[in-house]
């Protein structure tokens, strides 16, 4: 199921782990994720991280080579979702109640752009993520974000 | 004119100036594949691009009245999500809530069937960095 050299003792005992490297890459290949071209990079405990490679039609600006702000949102929202089911270690309905994004500084010419999320908080209803948007350095990012989920009432797979 | 041309981003993903009301851009967005979430429904990212899309148009027409050539720098923004967004046509238009020399605050608002329900709302704050010579945020 998941890496064996970090068993996750949230999720012990649960019959339906969820394993990000497994399931990123099919709920990554259709609709907006699909589209913008999303990969899967790694996950951990209370984190995943993804790709967004870098495309001519993704661009902010005409005459300059950097990616938009738009598509970074987007995978922000989809790394953060994926944190929230690999901390709960199930798929579960749930829903982006806000997402706060603060941008340093743009992205590199021509950079891919690789994004982070954290759930450092899950109460019963909502959880709590913050992340980072960087292109290569981790220490000198783009962006830090900030998000709330809820889970959507009445899902059953909720119980 | 140059100024209510949209990003390649917001071409591609397939935003468009919808209309122009009180002065503002009105912006559109169809439903299909590449704004699709869950299977069914809005992403909320794509409502996100489509937010933000709407307060660069509404801030560039302004200050394309007023005469001013800024680059437009982003300094954050806040989005919060009211509501699933159904597989049909989304608007989307901003207001400018404080223009200052340096920054401008934008509150957006994005809906489909009923403008009094909105499906998402943003707050941006964006950097306006002179055209000429500009260099750090």
């Amino acid at each position: 199921m998941n890496d064996p050299r970090s068993p996750d003792p949230r999720s012990a005992g649960q019959n339906h782990h969820f394993d990000p490297s497994r399931a990123a890459p099919m709920l990554l290949q259709h609709g907006h994720t699909g589209w913008l071209g999303l990969k899967y990079r790694a996950h951990g405990v209370d984190w995943a991280e993804l790709e967004l490679p870098w495309r001519e039609d993704l661009l902010g600006e005409a005459e300059r080579h950097v990616l938009a702000s738009g598509p970074i949102i987007s995978m922000m929202d989809m790394a953060c979702g994926l944190a929230v089911w690999t901390t709960l270690g199930r798929f579960t309905a749930i829903a982006t109640l806000d997402l706060r994004v603060d941008y340093q500084r743009p992205a590199k010419d021509r950079a891919a752009v690789i994004g982070r999320a954290e759930c450092y908080k899950v109460t019963k209803s909502a959880a709590f993520l913050r992340g980072i948007a960087h292109d290569g350095d981790p220490d000198d990012p783009l962006a830090h974000i900030a998000a709330v989920f809820m889970s959507i009432a009445g899902d059953a797979r909720n119980g | 004119m140059a100024d209510s041309v949209l990003t390649p981003y917001a071409d591609s993903l397939g935003i468009v100036i919808h209309g122009e009301e009180d002065g503002a851009p009105v912006l559109g967005c169809d439903f299909g594949g590449n704004v699709e979430g869950r299977p069914g429904h809005l992403h909320g990212g794509a409502i996100s691009g489509l937010l933000e899309t709407a307060g660069y148009a509404m801030l560039r027409h302004e200050l394309s009245k007023q005469g001013r050539a800024y680059r437009l720098k982003p300094i954050n923004i806040t989005v919060q999500f009211l509501a699933p967004g159904k597989p049909k046509l989304t608007y989307a238009k901003a207001r400018i809530t404080k223009l200052g020399r340096r920054n401008a605050n934008i509150a957006v608002e994005a809906w489909q069937d009923d403008r009094g329900r909105p499906i998402a709302t943003a707050i941006m704050n964006i950097l306006m960095a002179p055209e000429a010579g500009s260099a750090e945020t």
